[in-house]
């Protein structure tokens, strides 16, 4: 098992200078870039926006709960929901659940590619395959990710007043109140760096799990499966290690 | 012309390739026989560097292809067109864009250009007007023959055929082979194809080797492989008692 992990995290490491080459064609990588942002950002638009929703209102409904009885004003619901979401829900739940959408994606349809020689067919045309296939996706995960996390944080919060104040919780006045106390705008920075160590983590390992499949359907799944696992287990790695350094 | 020179291949403790030594001629058709697992495709992938040998030399012309760095290797590779055993054409691109892609990724040429050398090889592979089809819309033959168009777009040198009528009714892998063939000695490029179709073998074997345990073992073309006494082509081209009877009747007369 060690042995194995350190084979691949060698393989890695060897791999990630061909990434980072200069690319043969500017325009070609920059369509294939659009691409890939189409398809990351917008594809993954409806699932992020209906998490966060739910999210949002569950977060506000289980705090309220939570603090019934203590002197806390109602209005702290409000206040905590924010951090929560901006500091650990929007940024951690969109990446984790990006992570089986779109990690997958890339895993199988990378894999895909190299079992069906296109990548073969590529690399005797004189593309560098590594670089081609990884950096547009790992430039449209650091533009789109953060971008997608923000837009989760946005609509978590909405959610958490749809979800309290129409029920009758607490009125839309303390819920307003309390998203605005003790704003402290480097919680927005935190979600953001850590939107951008997710998506760049997501992204990698997903199109490595992709690009080194071997060959059968059997393995196509393997891979889109590790590129799930791995990928959220070095997301929640990184989120606890980027909540050492940061806080 | 491609020469290569006691290429030997391991994986682990196998070896597959036991120290070939080959010529493939300019304006020919090579032919690399033999039954599967002789090391065919292992070969092929050495020829065009999707792997390296484990020791050996591959010479294009003068050139040592195993010694390239990356940028001479990718140089080489530009003038290298390679048709794979499934066509290996991009499924979300459409025949047109499948065949541009080398122009696009590589050649200075204007957009109008590009579009005329798409429809001439389009046109020279008989697919006229498929520009806009994608390759889940065409028939096995026809995705072949775009294998083929998207091979030769870039003009190059040297062309390496893996399998060229696997999957193929007997006519329409005939066209393929005439196809590759004319290609061949219109141009005046050095062609490898790795096969088994004997109907391929009679057809354009101009330059044949066979391939056994590792070893080349016969290497000649197709009017002696009527003649050979060699048995291991004998017990490959012949393996059915009707061939066998077809081949000296034939002989006879």
């Amino acid at each position: 098992m060690l042995k194995r992990s350190l084979f691949h995290f060698g393989r890695f490491i060897q791999w990630v200078p061909q990434i980072l080459s200069r690319p043969e064609n500017f325009r070609m990588y920059w369509r294939e870039t659009m691409r890939q942002m189409e398809q990351i950002g917008l594809g993954s638009f409806l699932i992020v926006f209906l998490i966060s929703i739910f999210i949002g209102a569950v977060t506000a409904v289980q705090f309220a709960y939570q603090l019934t009885g203590f002197t806390i004003p109602r209005y702290y619901v409000g206040y905590i929901v924010r951090d929560m979401t901006l500091i650990e829900m929007a940024p951690t739940i969109t990446c984790l659940v990006l992570a089986g959408k779109v990690g997958s994606n890339i895993a199988a349809e990378i894999g895909g590619m190299q079992q069906k020689e296109h990548v073969a067919a590529m690399e005797i045309m004189g593309v560098n395959t590594s670089s081609f296939l990884v950096l547009p996706r790992l430039i449209a995960c650091i533009v789109m990710v953060p971008i997608l996390v923000c837009i989760a944080s946005i609509v978590s919060m909405i959610g958490a007043y749809l979800g309290s104040v129409p029920t009758g919780m607490f009125t839309s006045d303390e819920f307003i109140r309390g998203l605005r106390a003790f704003f402290d705008s480097y919680h927005v920075v935190m979600m953001l760096v850590k939107a951008l160590v997710f998506g760049i983590v997501l992204c990698l390992v997903s199109c490595y799990q992709g690009y080194y499949v071997k060959n059968g359907s059997v393995e196509l799944g393997k891979s889109s499966t590790q590129a799930v696992v791995i990928s959220n287990i070095l997301i929640l790695l990184s989120d606890y290690l980027i909540a050492v350094l940061l806080t | 012309m491609i020469r290569i020179e006691n290429i030997k291949k391991s994986f682990g403790e196998k070896e597959v390739l036991k120290g070939l030594n080959l010529e493939f001629h300019k304006g020919k058709n090579n032919l690399i026989i033999g039954r599967s697992g002789a090391g065919k495709t292992v070969l092929l992938k050495i020829l065009v560097g999707l792997l390296q040998p484990t020791s050996g030399t591959v010479w294009y012309d003068d050139v040592d292809f195993t010694k390239l760095g990356k940028r001479d290797l990718r140089e080489v590779r530009m003038k290298v067109g390679m048709l794979f055993q499934g066509s290996a054409l991009f499924d979300s691109m459409t025949v047109a864009e499948n065949i541009r892609f080398p122009m696009d990724m590589f050649s200075t040429k204007t957009k109008k250009e590009k579009d005329m050398r798409v429809d001439l090889c389009l046109e020279r592979v008989e697919l006229e007007g498929a520009n806009d089809k994608y390759p889940g819309e065409l028939s096995g033959g026809m995705q072949k023959r775009v294998g083929i168009a998207r091979s030769i777009v870039l003009e190059p040198k040297y062309l390496f055929c893996d399998e060229p009528n696997s999957g193929l009714d007997p006519k329409t892998s005939l066209v393929i082979d005439q196809l590759i063939s004319s290609i061949t000695v219109e141009n005046n490029i050095t062609t490898v194809i790795n096969t088994h179709d004997m109907n391929s073998v009679m057809e354009i074997g101009d330059n044949i080797a066979l391939l056994s345990d590792g070893h080349a073992v016969w290497q000649g073309n197709k009017a002696e492989v009527l003649t050979t006494e060699n048995q291991t082509l004998q017990d490959f081209i012949f393996a059915s008692p009707f061939l066998l009877k077809l081949r000296d009747s034939f002989v006879k007369d």
